[in-house]
Order: structure tokens, then sequence, then C-alpha cells
């Protein structure tokens, strides 16, 4: 008399419904428990997908009532020769590039040093994820006042490091300067969890490899480059995937620091394209916008992916 | 006066039979602001009378274009009256947000006769200027100046200022003469501090810079057609003058603004101006009641002034019309309200509370223009309003407007008339995808 738990289901079954689901092939089954899954996923993520590349060809706005006509490619069209529209791209890719550069570097850093063993460890390694916790909304606010030109933090602090008058200058209202002010709070906020990537990356290499290379005399700058380097770099790059696709829809902290000024310069895509859809209301051209992202986040993420397989299997 | 009281009592007795036959819990919404307080405080006669209870949804002014409008084309039934923009107008009436109101306006003796003409034209009619009424005016608005009269008095100031320009420190004539002033206290030192000229609406994220530059683009002459309702911009909207008033504006924004002063609006302004930080500061009528109430800053300490005229006189048109939401499945009790609203007792009790009454029994009483330090001001501002486009797709005209101006004042991109060409190829697009052209 078997007595596991699978045994006891089948004995408690009633015998009508273990009739039924005798007779079921295995396939079938597998649909009834994949089905809901399946539906769901098709009715939350696919028809509105399909949706929007269908909206997308039309002049359809959300906030009126008037026949929709099918314009072809006209909005594809009128997005791809706006001259806004890659002053936005332009301010997204600086946004990104930059990000990614520094908070890689500082990331892997921080990683490097909180890997090492010393008192404190664990404290400072709560310190310094702290940041990434709080709400973009929130870092936003907080950090208006810290640029502040005439109480902010940060400008004292600059002030008091470079000795200029820090009422001279605006982070946040001076086009030179606002999408670097972007910059830093964005590597505040999110290089902890780079750091935490690659701290995993770090603490996944076996000690006996290091051994390995100590026996045969290799120096650390060596093995920091032949052994520590090529095996975090799947982490790295993992990092770097999430990080550029977390920014490339970046909206909440920069609309809080900037709002997307001063005029467009820290206009990011995606402030753009909830101007187009929620403000202006013209939603066969904000789909057509956000089917041009999808393309191309899509088509970036997918060679980064193939790269990053590639780098797997070295 | 005895017609008025014997129709304001019509109006109780009915609102009392109203009231014994259903008792509705009204939604209002409007601006988070100083005149809605007011608001909830003349409302409560409307309680006692009607029988009917008010709830209030007051939405921050950065956020209420974009929550009320999102309201209204959901069909959502948050709001059973509306205290919106101007420039909603032809949205709310041609998209059928807003009802009608002329049948009941005829059959309650309700005449727009009774109400200021520009306000009327701006915050009721569409077609704008046609007898079409979507709303009642509610609250007469302009943008206007206040500054540090206690300041502009003391003989060191005063004696400065004549040496430095060889004129009187005064209340400005012109724009040109503001912008003197204002560069004038620009980094100054008084009592101690450092002080700077005006604070300046320059937000970017709503309507904030639009509505400032205008009140520079309108004394000039600024016209938004050649020809109203043609919608021929070219030459209009970046005439030689337009050109002139932006380019006024940017050196406005780069010489007489605190720093780091490059996204404000209300709040801000209101801020500068109370920390002691600006000697004169732009900002809505709406808002002067509670600054000249204001403990450190205001009493003897402020006085306020009219926009100045450059090429003529000229002010941005502010303030709301009360509309009946068509989704409201409250409409009767809306439209009771709208009713007890309109009463020129009722108005002339608003106007005390700190709302403006566009009724000209109150604008035109005679204890009017010495009812406060300000309504001179308000009635001579409302006589040279003008509006930004009222069109239904006025969200796009105005974003465009927000993003081509402040490119130009505030990034410093490109040339005044190159900003004002790029919007009349905005403003073109709108209209054609509107069909206009």
């Amino acid at each position: 008399m078997a007595n596991s738990p699978a045994d006891k289901l089948a004995q408690a079954t009633p015998p009508g419904i273990a009739n039924r689901v005798r007779g079921l092939s295995d396939r079938a089954i597998a649909w009834i428990f994949v089905g809901p899954s399946i539906f769901l996923l098709l009715a939350v993520n696919i028809f509105p997908l399909i949706w929007t590349i269908n909206l997308s060809f039309t002049n359809f706005k959300a906030n009126r009532n008037r026949e929709v006509d099918y314009i072809g490619l006209r909005n594809y069209e009128r997005i791809l020769t706006d001259e806004d529209t890659w002053i936005t791209m332009q301010a997204t890719a600086h946004f990104l590039i930059s990000t990614i550069v520094i908070q890689v570097l500082i990331g892997f850093t921080l990683a490097y040093l909180i890997n090492k063993k010393f008192k404190g460890n664990d404290l400072w390694t709560t310190i310094i994820v702290l940041p990434m916790m709080l709400s973009p909304a929130v870092v936003g606010n907080f950090w208006t006042f810290l640029y502040q030109p005439q109480i902010g933090l940060f400008n004292y602090i600059v002030a008091f490091f470079s000795g200029v008058d820090p009422s001279s200058f605006s982070m946040i209202g001076e086009v030179a300067l606002a999408p670097w002010a972007i910059v830093i709070v964005d590597t505040w906020m999110w290089t902890p969890f780079v750091m935490l990537i690659c701290l995993a990356g770090l603490r996944s290499i076996p000690d006996s490899i290091y051994e390995a290379a100590e026996c045969d005399r290799a120096s650390k700058w060596r093995q920091f480059w032949t052994i520590t380097i090529p095996m975090v770099l799947p982490f790295l790059m993992l990092a770097v995937l999430f990080r550029g696709i977390e920014n490339f829809k970046m909206f909440d902290l920069v609309v809080q620091l900037t709002g997307g000024g001063p005029g467009s310069t820290t206009e990011l895509t995606s402030i753009n394209l909830k101007r187009e859809a929620f403000e202006k209301w013209r939603t066969g051209y904000a789909s057509a916008y956000a089917v041009i992202l999808f393309v191309t986040v899509f088509g970036l993420a997918s060679i980064y992916v193939k790269a990053l397989n590639k780098v797997k299997e070295r | 006066m005895k017609p008025i009281i014997l129709r304001t009592t019509a109006v109780a007795v009915v609102m009392a039979g109203a009231s014994v036959a259903q008792a509705d819990d009204l939604t209002l919404c409007w601006a988070a602001w100083d005149p809605a307080n007011a608001l909830v405080e003349l409302s409560k006669d409307f309680e006692a009378k009607s029988g009917h209870s008010m709830s209030f949804e007051f939405v921050p002014w950065p956020n209420f274009a974009d929550r009320m409008l999102n309201e209204l084309n959901s069909g959502g039934k948050l709001c059973d009256l509306l205290i919106g923009d101007s420039q909603w107008i032809g949205g709310g009436a041609e998209n059928g947000h807003y009802v009608k109101l002329n049948d009941f306006f005829d059959a309650e003796g309700i005449s727009m006769d009774d109400f200021a003409p520009a306000t009327v034209y701006a915050y009721s009619t569409w077609p704008k200027g046609t007898p079409n009424y979507y709303a009642l005016p509610a609250m007469g608005d302009a943008n206007g100046w206040f500054y540090r009269k206690d300041w502009f008095e003391r003989d060191d100031i005063k004696a400065a200022f004549k040496a430095e320009t060889g004129r009187d420190l005064g209340e400005p004539k012109t724009q040109r003469e503001m912008l003197e002033i204002a560069q004038f206290f620009q980094g100054r030192e008084i009592d101690g501090e450092t002080r700077y000229g005006a604070a300046i609406f320059t937000e970017r994220g709503s309507e904030g810079i639009t509505m400032g530059v205008t009140g520079a683009l309108y004394p000039w002459g600024f016209k938004y057609e050649n020809t109203p309702g043609s919608y021929d911009m070219e030459g209009a909207v970046n005439s030689a003058e337009a050109v002139e008033a932006l380019e006024f504006y940017k050196e406005f924004y780069e010489t007489a603004t605190p720093p780091g002063y490059s996204d404000s609006y209300m709040e801000q302004g209101l801020d500068a101006f109370k920390s002691g930080q600006v000697a004169m500061a732009m900002n809505w009528f709406a808002f002067f009641p509670g600054l000249y109430a204001d403990p450190n800053t205001g009493g003897d300490k402020i006085d306020f002034f009219v926009n100045p005229p450059q090429n003529q006189a000229g002010s941005t048109l502010g303030g709301q019309g009360i509309s009946v939401v068509a989704y409201s499945d409250k409409q009767e009790a809306a439209l009771e309200y709208i009713k007890w609203f309109a009463q020129p007792d009722i108005q002339a009790t608003w106007w005390e509370l700190g709302g403006y009454s566009a009724h000209n029994s109150v604008l035109n009483d005679p204890g009017f223009v010495d009812s406060a330090p300000f309504a001179g001001d308000f009635l001579e501002a409302m006589e040279s309003v003008q509006d930004f486009w009222q069109e239904p797709a006025y969200a796009e005209l105005l974003l465009a407007m927000q993003k081509r101006v402040h490119d130009y004042v505030v990034a410093d991109r490109g040339t005044a008339k190159e900003a004002l060409d790029k919007l009349i190829e905005d403003w073109t697009e709108v209209f054609e995808d509107e069909g206009k052209l």
C-alpha cells in the first residue's frame, strides 16, 4: 500500500473526476495546466501589442469622438523625419551610455573592495545598497533640493572644493549640466545594484583557481586580468543588460528632477512618448512611437543576449 | 434691491422644495488654491438652503489639467460640477463633456449680460463669441504683478535707483521699465541679504512658461491669427513685435531672476516673494488676497500693479467658468448650484471671501475699486485680457508652445524667430490633423 502524498491525493479524488481525468492524454493535461497562463499572456501582452501596432497606422485620438482613418505609414514617417525625435534619441543615448559606463566602473570597484574580508563588511554592504531601496519619486524630489543653487548641499560641496560661488551654477537649470545631473542621481541610486551582481560574480570564483595561479607564481595583476575579469564578465554583461533596459525606459526620476528640461535637454524618449500619448492624446502617433522604441530595445537586447551567451560558452 | 431679494427668496424656496424631493451629494472639482478654500466656505450657504451636501475634489495646479481632462475623456462621474480652465471650453463643448446651458439660463432668467463681457467671451462661449454657453463665469482672473512696496519706498534704494537710471523708482509704466527695475534689484544687498529682480513663470511641464511669456507677447501686440478664425498664423505669431517680445522675456529671465529659476510657476513665485528673495513677482490675481494678508510680506509691505503695457495694454487671461459635467447623474442638483451661484448677493459674498466675481453688480459697485488694494488693477487688467487658443486641441497647441518657448528662453536654443517659426509649424500640423487647415 503506497502512502506517498500523490497516492493519497489520487485516493481522495472523487471517482467521477478520476475517471474523466484518466481518459485524458498527457498532452491534454499539459494544455489544461498551461492554458490559463497562455491565455493571460495573450490577453495582457500579445493582444495589446497587436492592437498598438494596429493603432500605429491610424490617426486615432483617444480623447476625441471622431472617425478613425487608416493613414498607412504616415505616423512612422513623421516620427523618423522629425528633428526633435532624434534630439530625444540622442538625449536617451547619452543618458544610457553615461550611466552604464560609470555604474559598471564604480559598481565593480565597490564589489571588488567589499569582496575583501574586513571588519564591518556586512554593515558597509547594507549602507551601500540603501539608495536602491528608495522610491525614484522620493529620490528625484530629494535631489532637486540638493541641487538648489542657493540652499542645495550639492552646490555647497562643489563650491567648497572648487571655490566657485554656489549660486553661480544650476545643475538642473543649465543645458550643459542638466544631463549630468540626472546621470549623477541615477548612478547614486543604481550603482549598488551593479555592485551586488558583480559581488555575486566575484564570490562564484572558486578559491582553488587563485591558489593554482599562486602556485604558478602569477602576479596579482595577472590574476585579475586572466581570472577575475573573464569569470566576472558574464555577470557584468548581465548587469549592463538590466541597467540598459531599465534606463531606456527611464521616466519617474527624470520627471521629478528636470521634467525633461531645460527646454528639451533631458527629454528622454519615455517622457516624449508619455507627452504624445497622454497629454497631446495623439494615440495613433504615440502607438507608432512605442512600436519604434519596442523594436529598438528588442533588437538591441537580442543582439546583446547573443553576445552574452557567447561569452558564457567560452 | 427689492427684486434681488425676492428672486433670492424664490430660489431659496425652490431649493428647499427640491431638497425635500431628493438630497444629493454633489462633487465640485477645481484646482487646489486659495480661492478653492473660499468656495468651500461660500458653498455652506448652498448646503443650508438646498439640502444638498457638497464634496470637493481639488487637484494641485501642475496636475490639474492632466487629472481633470483624463476624467472628462474617460466619461468619469467623479465631478458633477467642474470649474475648468478657460482653454478647455472648446474641447468641453465639442467632445460633449459639458452640458449646454442656454435652455437652463433662459428658463431660470440668468442673463449673460449680467457678467463682464470679457469673462463671458472667455469662460462661457463656444464657438468663441457666439451665444452658446457651456459655463457660467465663476472666477475672473488675469496675470498681474506685486512688489515690495517697503523696499520701493526706502530712501537709500530710491536714491540708488535714481543715480543708476535717472528715473524715480515706482510702479513701472512699461515692460521695459519693469525690466530696468528688476535688473536694478538683481543681486542687490538689502538688509544684509542678496535679493533678486523678479519671479517670472518659467515652468516647462504644464502651462507655466506660456502663461508667463504671453504676458510679454500681448503688450507687444501679439496675435494668434491675422484674421480671427482663419488659422493664418504666418506673420502674426512670428511678427517682428512677437520676436522682440520673446527676446525681451529671455533677457528678463537671464538678467533679472534668481539663480536656478528655470522651472518655476505659481508656487515657486509665491515662495520667492514671501521669502524676501525678489523685489517683484508675476502671478494670478487669485493669489493677491492671500499675499496681502501675509503677516511677513503683506499689508504695508506689498503693492500691486497691472501687467505693464508696451505697444499696447495686454494681460494674460486666467480664470475659469463653472460647468455641469455631462456624465454626472446629478445634473439637476448641479444646475441648482449654478442657479444659486449666479445670484448677485452670492457673487458679492464670493468677492468678500477672496473669490473674483465676474458679475457686473459686484464689479460696477461704486465701492469695488476701494474694497481691496488690487481691485482697481483687476478691473483694469480685465479690460485688456487675451487668452490662449481655446480649441478642442488646446493641449497639443499648449505643449508645442511650452517646448518651443522653453527651448529658446531657458535652454538658449536657436533664435526667437526660429522658435516662433517652429511654433507655427507645430500649430499648423495640429490644425491640419483637426481638419481646420
